[in-house]
């Protein structure tokens, strides 16, 4: 059946880091005709939100599949962030010389390093270094560390990276390579063909051969258009954002780094409060007292501002990949480390995208894992 | 718990804890300052400046207002920073204060914000530069430590207070270089139209007198449509083009001034609807007559409400006592009492859309040139917003996401405004339908060790990765 | 430059980045150092130029000094104290240095 000419040959609903990391791995696979629909300035934008972590140490605890997925993502972030830089000619700061995740209480340390000796034995050959660290060990690398701080966990793959950079930088090289994006245009409805797909959006309407779900939150509502189910639910993460300082930081940690830029942000607590991203007292108040407990330094720091945003978060944490068998041609993505994925998503995912097939070894991320679970959403 | 906290020691914020405090509530004001009233009034207690005719009798007026504050029995917690304004439960509200470098929250059942105004940002080129400061930072020392420039000295802007520290310098004996006046000749076309209301104002008079003094005393050159200042680690000379025509003066001070915004960063951060308002080209929060915010048990009066005036202000608080004494079911009605204040309100405010519409700042000093810098504290110039703008950013959210505008120190107190009108003016789009930065609490900048033993509430949503 | 209009008392004595100064109990240490001849407080985390103070109230921070060993203090929020250390000039804080030096 011929279809009428389409506007894109593929159409992006979402411009946060995962639909741009999409849309410019498409580009780069030789896409020429993307679109990528973005909603609006006070959107909810899991983006905006997030850590900056390139990391891998704390991922796939009961899930090999994506330990292997973000292992995957982390071995070719040091590639994507090249190219990115090149043709985007911004410095996104990408550091990948390993991070930590501290604990002040020896049990608690103690149950990490038996879920990740259970987790690397069930990855066999692909298991990664993880190693156990005591306070001594910790202070010749992190000389600040605080007398609280029992021990930690340390990965030299882990890493971190200027997000706000990464993000500008796709929006440029996207442009660069011709992807149409679009802001203030809320997909409201999508009306599935045969590999043709006709999408209605607050201001306007449009047509592609093909769509990816990249929305986030919005992903909920959207999925069931293309036949896909999307249960994934808001999980709150405030954050706060210190004055810029001297460096005193050399590694980035699972809840608290410093930025290239001397700033120090830290995080990460988690909350299910719904769709409110407002920032509170007793949250803030616990995260600084987290931070100074690991940092006495920092109990001098001033804060400068604090975020809140919503992770995207499904019933089991862990993404979902899938292609749609009634809507030939939609796609779902969904994941809350966006920017740890990234470069799984631009160099990777996004060539299965252009191919148009998902191989077997995302299967484990269908959504069809939930079946059993009821309805979370 | 306390029935009302006041977040500022102005005028509005001392009228409405006097008022509230006669009908019985239990009343404490906040002010980071070390006195009592706000900017108008600084240091109206104590100030060395002994010569009452030097800062004028309007400024000297305020000193029956603060000697009232401080004989109402009011508790007052100076050089204390609110910084957060939390909802604890239906009936009352948590206030995070910061005092000599120890932050602790507050509890009351209502909050009344009176935080005032804040200058106008006025990005011209080389505003950074040490040397260059606004007229309300010259006027703070005045009033303060009877401080005044030393050296070649230009005022430069529009509106009423530049005129006023004009005289007041002139008073004291400062000779002033120059006085560079913005102001559009065009506003005057508007301003006609509420030329009627301000000839039976209190302002007209003054501000007759006033501008004559200032003819008088000092150079002023009208007219002038660009500004820049020059130097390499200070300022040496202000560029100025009047009648197209480039001229140079050689400066050491520069005070600049075209008007006055509310400060919106606490009552935004608490959730309050504001507002564009297009004829004095400013956000405002959203309020009932007696100041009742979109969120139950916070009110918001004088300056920061919209800009009034010292005398709109105190009677504003007034109002606002009476709301917050409704609200707590402490008084059954307001209807009498209400009504002489609002009487005297519309008095106190009338001729206000002359001055607003004849002070408007011009479009080039709001919407600079790309090459100025327009966020201070990131250094971000108006090129780089226009370009994000135009490049598909849907407002100032995006643009912060993008440039870092907004993320430094100052909160976007700054450059909060002109982000808003380049976005506005990029894209042919509304200031109201570009919206503001989104702004959370802390509003102000504590410390991580304060704000580590300000809430003793212990959250069990915290993770270790 | 700002010099005092009326001759206040000067009974607070201060040391600006070393030397001593007098001010006046109700002065603010933004106005100490105006009347010092100091107008450069701080510095730019961005560029390193040197910025001064611009609001006179608190707002814009461009006024920060480092008060007995305290970074990114707003000097115009400070009333000078009897003994107080001011230095100026700085631009990112760094923690370890403030406190070694405690």
């Amino acid at each position: 059946m011929r279809s009428a000419r389409t506007e894109a040959d593929i159409a992006i609903i979402g411009g946060g880091i995962v639909g741009m990391s999409l849309a410019y791995g498409l580009a780069r696979e030789g896409q020429r005709r993307i679109i990528v629909l973005d909603e609006d300035d006070l959107s909810l934008r899991a983006s905006r939100g997030n850590f900056a972590l390139v990391w891998l140490q704390s991922k796939g605890f009961g899930m090999h599949a994506y330990a292997r997925w973000t292992r995957r993502s982390v071995d070719l972030w040091r590639q994507f962030a090249t190219t990115l830089e090149y043709e985007a000619g911004t410095n996104i700061a990408l550091e990948q010389k390993g991070g930590f995740v501290l604990f002040f209480d020896e049990a608690a340390l103690d149950e990490r390093m038996r879920k990740l000796d259970c987790l690397m034995d069930g990855l066999g050959r692909d298991r990664f270094q993880v190693e156990a660290m005591d306070h001594a060990a910790l202070v010749k690398m992190m000389p600040a560390i605080g007398p609280d701080v029992v021990g930690g966990v340390y990965c030299p793959l882990d890493g971190h990276v200027n997000v706000l950079r990464l993000y500008r930088a796709l929006h440029e090289a996207c442009r660069g390579w011709g992807v149409d994006y679009r802001p203030r245009e809320g997909v409201t409805s999508i009306k599935s063909g045969h590999r043709t797909f006709k999408l209605t959006t607050s201001r306007s309407q449009l047509s592609a051969n093909r769509v990816v779900l990249a929305a986030g939150l919005g992903n909920s509502r959207l999925a069931s258009m293309v036949g896909l189910t999307a249960p994934v639910r808001p999980q709150r993460g405030q954050i706060i954002v210190t004055e810029k300082l001297e460096r005193f930081l050399d590694y980035p940690l699972g809840t608290l780094r410093q930025t290239d830029e001397g700033s120090v942000m830290i995080g990460a607590s988690k909350e299910e409060a719904g769709f409110d991203t407002g920032t509170t007292a007793e949250i803030l108040s616990s995260l600084a007292d987290s931070a100074v407990r690991m940092f006495p330094l920092l109990g001098r720091a001033r804060v400068v501002r604090s975020w809140s945003a919503l992770r995207v978060m499904t019933p089991d944490s862990f993404p979902i990949y899938e292609a749609s068998c009634d809507a030939p041609g939609a796609f779902l993505v969904t994941c809350h480390s966006g920017v740890t994925l990234a470069a799984g998503h631009a160099l990777d995912l996004a060539q299965c995208l252009d191919a148009d097939h998902l191989p077997a070894r995302f299967d484990a991320f269908s959504s069809r894992r939930f079946a059993d679970v009821s309805q979370v959403v | 718990m306390r029935d009302l906290v006041v977040v500022g020691a102005g005028s509005a914020g001392m009228s409405a804890a006097i008022a509230s405090r006669r009908m019985g509530l239990s009343v404490i004001i906040v002010d980071e300052n070390a006195t009592l009233g706000g900017q108008v009034y600084r240091s109206v207690g104590a100030s060395p400046v002994r010569n009452p005719a030097i800062l004028g009798r309007d400024y000297w007026a305020g000193k029956a207002l603060v000697d009232a504050a401080i004989s109402a029995d009011i508790e007052h917690l100076n050089s204390a920073a609110v910084w957060m304004i939390e909802r604890e439960d239906d009936a009352s509200f948590s206030v995070g204060v910061s005092q000599a470098g120890q932050s602790r929250m507050m509890n009351a059942r209502a909050v009344l914000i009176a935080t005032g105004a804040l200058e106008r940002p006025f990005p011209i080129q080389g505003w950074t530069l040490p040397g260059v400061m606004t007229a309300g930072a010259g006027q703070s020392l005045l009033k303060t430590s009877g401080l005044v420039p030393d050296g070649p000295l230009v005022l430069a802007g529009t509106g009423p207070l530049l005129y006023l520290l004009a005289a007041q310098y002139s008073r004291a004996g400062v000779s002033i270089d120059a006085l560079l006046d913005t102001t559009p000749r065009s506003n005057w076309r508007v301003a006609m139209k509420h030329l009627p209301a301000f000839l039976f104002s209190p302002y007209c008079h003054k501000g007759l007198r006033l501008l004559m003094e200032v003819e008088r005393a000092t150079r002023l050159v009208r007219g002038v449509t660009a500004l820049r200042a020059l130097g390499d680690t200070a300022l040496q000379e202000v560029a100025f083009v009047q009648r197209g025509r480039e001229r140079r003066i050689a400066a050491q001070t520069l005070m600049l001034h075209q008007g006055v915004v509310p400060q919106v960063n606490l009552s935004m951060a608490a959730g309050c609807e504001h507002r564009w308002d297009d004829a004095r080209l400013a956000f405002e929060p959203v309020l009932s007559d007696l100041g009742a915010t979109s969120v139950p048990g916070i009110f918001i009066a004088g300056d920061s409400a919209g800009i009034g005036g010292a005398v709109a202000a105190e009677i504003s608080g007034g109002l606002a006592a009476l709301g917050v004494a409704l609200h707590l079911r402490r008084i059954a009605e307001v209807d009498g009492r209400a009504v002489a204040h609002r009487r005297e309100l519309a008095e106190a405010l009338r001729g206000r859309r002359f001055l607003d519409a004849l002070y408007r700042p011009a479009p080039s000093f709001r919407l600079p040139s790309d090459d100025v810098i327009i966020c201070r504290c990131e250094e971000i110039t108006a090129g780089a917003v226009r370009q994000v703008a135009l490049a598909g950013a849907p407002g100032p959210n995006q643009a912060k996401t993008f440039l870092r505008a907004g993320m430094g120190l100052c909160q976007g107190r700054l450059c909060g405004v002109t982000v808003t009108e380049i976005m506005s003016e990029a894209t042919r789009r509304v200031p109201s339908d570009i919206g503001h930065y989104r702004l959370r609490n802390p509003v102000k900048p504590l410390t991580l060790g304060e704000l580590a033993s300000a809430c003793t509430k212990r959250s069990k949503a915290l993770r270790l990765d | 430059m700002f010099r005092r209009l009326s001759d206040q008392p000067l009974t607070v004595a201060i040391m600006l980045n070393g030397r001593p100064v007098m001010a006046a109990p109700t002065d603010t240490v933004a106005a100490a150092l105006l009347a010092a001849g100091e107008i450069a407080f701080c510095r730019s985390t961005v560029s390193l130029e040197p910025r001064g103070p611009y609001c006179g109230m608190g707002v814009c921070f461009e006024c920060r000094v480092t008060i007995d060993g305290e970074g990114s203090r707003q000097a115009c929020l400070t009333t000078v104290r009897d003994g107080m250390e001011i230095v100026t000039g700085g631009a990112r804080r760094s923690l370890l240095i403030e406190a070694l030096a405690r």
